[in-house]
């Protein structure tokens, strides 16, 4: 299994392009933090029980990812920040091969 | 002024079982929170939701971990300040300390042990002009004592599952009670759902979606009513208390000007010997602290806690030698008289 190579925009505006692997079971949010690409404890707070919006990124690529659920959608629009077309919580995202060439902003500070 | 021996802040797991641990080395401990009750995230979050990687629980519900908790404390009469926020501290020419809350509650104590967690959970609040001046005069973030509310007029606004509990909750209690949302779909345990949607079928509450509440109108500096906005309409809603549910941010709070070593929002401990801060005296376990390899774990906040109390009974008793005993040899004896024993074995012949 390879690592596939994501491009995330950090809340300054920093672009980074990092290699993510596949074999971990791990999701976008995870990722992100596993990069310290965000301020610990603004991103991802609930850990990833769905419960918060602090990991919202925008999707800016074509990239095909698992469909949004209604709870995802719902949590979005309640607790998000700057809710958009495109946002998307990270935590529902898990890194799969298939997500070779995915290009995120991750979402203001909630 | 409280006296205690160590002043925890934090009620979550962490900070509870401190209070056991303490307890056995006879010491007594009071602790703040901010929440109107114990348990800290495992309460405020996640109450419903099993946690699998408790020791000895292959599951346990998070609410009932805390449940467990306070039994097992409760032998050592912990005090509580709840819904209090600690602001500052002075350290004295003893060594001891003076913790000052936000509701000016003063507590004395030889240790302080931060068990913060995320840090002080803290509402996030609705976009109206004018909020400040009714909070607490009609307007609450978090259900404090539930018996303020009987008999009394209540707006809750929110979505998610706080809302849905405690407008089931309240609705035994208050004289009305009206649910808000600015959206039609409800986001929460499938069975509050369903009680809060029978609750409406039988006129026991009001729904009213997609709603908002755009203003707030009071008198004598209390609330009298809402200003509601529906579907670009305006209507006004007499009420006695509005209670908006919109979520929770942790925060630091002023803990972080203490002048302790902060690192990606955590305190920096020394994990090599005792969980200290860089403040002799001060000590941070559980969620809150940071050192290399830290895991945010419950169970290794336990472990930190225990090794904290250790730290201060060593300091409070300099010279004297500590005996490590199990609790199936010694027992524990609470302070409140209760003792807990193992039987012992019998030597008796069998005919």
């Amino acid at each position: 299994m390879s690592d596939v190579k994501i491009i995330i925009i950090d809340r300054e505006g920093v672009e980074h392009e990092i290699m993510a692997p596949t074999d971990m079971s791990m999701n976008l949010m995870e990722t992100v933090k596993a990069f310290e690409l965000v301020e610990e404890g603004t991103f991802g707070i609930c850990g990833g029980m769905e419960m918060c919006a602090s990991c919202q990124c925008y999707v800016l690529s074509d990239t095909e990812l698992p469909e949004k659920e209604d709870t995802e959608e719902s949590l979005l629009l309640d607790e998000g920040v700057e809710v958009k077309e495109n946002s998307r919580l990270s935590c529902q995202i898990p890194i799969t091969e298939e997500l070779e060439g995915l290009r995120i902003q991750i979402a203001p500070e909630p | 002024m409280i006296e205690t021996d160590i002043i925890i802040i934090g009620a979550g797991p962490t900070g509870l079982f401190a209070v056991f641990e303490a307890g056995l080395l006879k010491m007594r401990c009071h602790i703040i929170d901010a929440l109107p009750k114990p348990g800290g995230q495992l309460a405020e979050l996640y109450p419903k939701k099993p946690i699998f990687d408790i020791p000895g629980f292959p599951s346990v519900d998070a609410g009932k971990l805390i449940d467990n908790l306070m039994e097992q404390i409760q032998q050592f009469e912990p005090g509580f300040s709840f819904n209090e926020t600690a602001l500052t501290y002075e350290k004295l020419d003893d060594g001891s300390f003076i913790v000052e809350t936000n509701r000016g509650t003063k507590i004395k104590g030889k240790a302080i042990a931060i068990a913060g967690g995320l840090g002080k959970f803290e509402p996030r609040k609705p976009e109206i002009d004018g909020l400040e001046v009714f909070e607490e005069n009609g307007v609450e973030y978090f259900v404090r004592d539930p018996e303020m509310f009987r008999n009394k007029r209540i707006v809750i606004a929110g979505g998610g599952d706080s809302a849905l509990d405690w407008t089931i909750y309240l609705s035994e209690l208050a004289s009305q009670v009206t649910l808000i949302h600015r959206r039609n779909e409800f986001r929460g345990a499938l069975d509050s759902v369903e009680k809060v949607r029978a609750l409406k079928h039988q006129n026991k509450i009001d729904l009213i979606t997609p709603a908002q509440v755009v203003d707030l109108k009071g008198s004598n500096g209390f609330l009298t009513a809402l200003e509601i906005e529906r579907e670009g309409e305006k209507s006004t809603l007499k009420t006695d208390f509005f209670i908006p549910l919109f979520g929770l941010t942790p925060k630091l709070g002023p803990i972080g000007n203490w002048g302790l070593e902060i690192e990606k929002n955590s305190i920096k401990v020394n994990n090599a010997l005792d969980y200290q801060t860089n403040i002799e005296g001060i000590y941070a376990i559980g969620d809150v602290n940071t050192y290399p390899g830290k895991m945010k774990l419950i169970l290794c906040g336990f472990h930190e806690a225990t090794l904290m109390c250790q730290s201060v009974y060593n300091r409070l008793n300099p010279g004297k030698k500590f005996v490590l005993k199990y609790t199936t040899v010694t027992g524990v004896e609470g302070f409140d008289g209760s003792k807990k024993v193992a039987e012992k074995a019998v030597v008796e012949t069998i005919d």
